[in-house]
């Protein structure tokens, strides 16, 4: 997996991590895919189903030491 | 893309807890990509407040209120636990402590999103706030501009 650009959202809390996300994808092509680190417990729930929402695929959740990283292919 | 999604809220309250509800529900929804507006009615208008004292011609009971609401988003009490005002700083000192947005940094993350923020007019007369007193690039409307867009909503709230 190609990763096209990087989003460091640890420490955020809720609204920013999606705010943060939507801009970073909005730099992006379909196709492309972001990965997102963020340490808001929330983020699980609320990045999937943004990226639902917004047709975008998420390819893969991973926890590591209290930081979850999210990779989404925008669609 | 299919046309956007909608997202309404009507601010009532002059609650700084409950505005900030308001405001996280906004910057989600236009996360979302959602068109939002958040009409401010009422005591929400305190909202949008400039923090400075503005001279303009005021009648007695205009001035009343004009004292007596807070001057911005950052003056605003707590719906519960406001312990004459210590309750906010308690909070806010919470909420550096978990990388909490405050409310005034909502509003402008807000105003960077696009996100139309509407005063109402007759409200605005009744407490006598001026638009001079209001922050710039808000739009005044009243219930029927409010209407057009929550007719068309997917998200309506009041709060």
């Amino acid at each position: 997996m190609t990763i096209d650009k990087i989003l460091d959202a640890k420490g955020l809390a809720c609204p920013m991590p999606i705010v943060k996300t939507r801009k970073a994808m909005n730099e992006l092509n379909s196709g492309q895919v972001l990965e997102i680190h963020t340490t808001d417990k929330g983020a699980k729930n609320d990045l999937s189903a943004w990226a639902k929402s917004g047709g975008h695929e998420l390819i893969k959740i991973d926890e590591e030491n209290d930081v979850l990283k999210f990779w989404i292919k925008k669609g | 893309m299919a046309e956007k999604k909608k997202t309404t809220i009507v601010l009532f309250s002059g609650d700084y807890d409950k505005a900030m509800a308001a405001y996280i529900i906004a910057n989600g929804a236009a996360a979302y990509d959602h068109e939002v507006t958040i009409f401010h009615t009422f005591w929400g208008l305190n909202a949008l407040r400039k923090d400075e004292n503005i001279m303009v011609k005021k009648g007695f009971i205009e001035k009343m209120f004009a004292k007596l609401m807070p001057r911005g988003a950052d003056k605003m009490g707590l719906s519960k636990m406001n312990f004459a005002g210590f309750g906010p700083k308690m909070i806010k000192d919470i909420m550096k402590k978990h990388n909490a947005m405050p409310l005034p940094q909502l509003i402008e993350m807000a105003q960077e999103q696009e996100i139309k923020l509407v005063a109402c007019t007759m409200t605005m007369d009744l407490l006598g706030l001026k638009q001079e007193e209001l922050m710039e690039n808000i739009e005044y409307a009243g219930v029927a501009a409010y209407l057009a867009d929550a007719e068309e909503g997917n998200v309506n709230l009041f709060i």
